[in-house]
């Protein structure tokens, strides 16, 4: 059984179709921009970066740079450890020198010190004991004086 | 292509380049990140290559290929290890950007900026899209394949394709302002 439609029934479904067919047409224009774009976009991108096919993934290729980069690392944190412990060692026993040198100059110093004063008390003994022979006739005088 | 037999590097190196950048631009339009869809293309290939003998030439080489690549995609942001970058990674261009490749064609400035800002519009729904859902539209609507290409390619039957698709198209619509 069909429907009957009135006049203005039949208008409106007209008019629906009518814009219905002009939204689907613009949709359809929309999503042919949309195709146009991401083909524009991936034709550009593809020009300018051409991919090589290799038998191995870029991937894999990533991860074994990955490896290397890591045991680079690896490797020169132990170096780094290595010359910092060097280093420190050396300082170290560089202090240790020094403080020995500082101490073998001070006793080169105390031992100077002594000596002068030993060598000082020697001539001051010495001079002491030492009468001169100037003031030998004077002394006899004296000797005689007192004995008389 | 109907042989089941591993082939050659050589006549593989010709499968590669009829359908690389159909493979290489379906990826770009599903991940917006070039390098990202390099590297799945290649996999795909690298895939593709090593399972040669199983293909048995039930649907074009074509379709087979957009299957492993869809297979690729999945597995790479299934892929645990790389969930922290699939958060953090900024890799993807904005819509906008994406955008921005329109052919001026013959069109005025103004109706070029029109169309633009309607297929930013668009992105913006792709972007929203379940990851089947996106598939499904990028495979009909930039790659131009019919209902049982599609089918073949995702595995899903023509029914939920077709779901599919009109779910997506009306998403379309609504953000265009039209009727949902």
């Amino acid at each position: 059984m069909n429907p009957e439609y009135s006049n203005d029934d039949k208008t409106s479904h007209a008019a629906n179709g009518a814009a219905s067919n002009t939204e689907d047409a613009k949709l359809e224009a929309v999503l042919g921009d949309f195709r146009a774009s991401v083909h524009a976009w991936s034709e550009a991108t593809y020009r300018n970066r051409p991919m090589v096919y290799s038998p191995v993934s870029r991937r894999a290729l990533g991860q074994r740079s990955l490896a290397w980069s890591l045991s680079l690392a690896v490797v020169a944190g132990i170096a780094s450890a290595g010359a910092y412990e060097y280093h420190q060692r050396d300082l170290a026993h560089q202090a240790v020198v020094q403080r020995e040198a500082e101490h073998q100059r001070q006793l080169a110093l105390e031992q100077h010190a002594r000596d002068v004063d030993e060598l000082l008390a020697k001539v001051e003994s010495d001079l002491s004991r030492e009468v001169p022979s100037a003031m030998e006739p004077l002394a006899s005088l004296m000797a005689e004086d007192s004995t008389q | 292509m109907a042989t089941a037999q591993p082939i050659a590097a050589q006549e593989f190196s010709h499968v590669v380049s009829a359908h690389r950048q159909q493979i290489f631009r379906f990826l770009l339009a599903s991940t917006r990140d070039v390098d990202l869809a390099e590297t799945l293309t290649q996999d795909a290939f690298l895939k593709a290559f090593r399972n040669w003998a199983s293909f048995r030439g039930e649907s074009t080489a074509l379709t087979w290929l957009m299957r492993i690549a869809i297979n690729v995609q999945k597995d790479h942001w299934r892929n645990r290890r790389l969930q922290f970058w699939r958060t953090t990674r900024t890799n993807a261009v904005d819509v906008d950007e994406a955008g921005e490749f329109l052919p001026s064609g013959e069109s005025s400035p103004e109706q070029q900026l029109l169309a633009r800002e309607k297929v930013g519009k668009v992105w913006e729904v792709v972007k929203k899209l379940s990851g089947r859902q996106r598939t499904v539209f990028l495979l009909r609507y930039v790659e131009e394949m019919d209902i049982a290409e599609i089918a073949g390619a995702t595995g899903l039957s023509d029914g939920t394709v077709k779901a599919h698709l009109s779910r997506a198209l009306g998403r379309v619509r609504a953000e265009l302002g039209g009727r949902a």
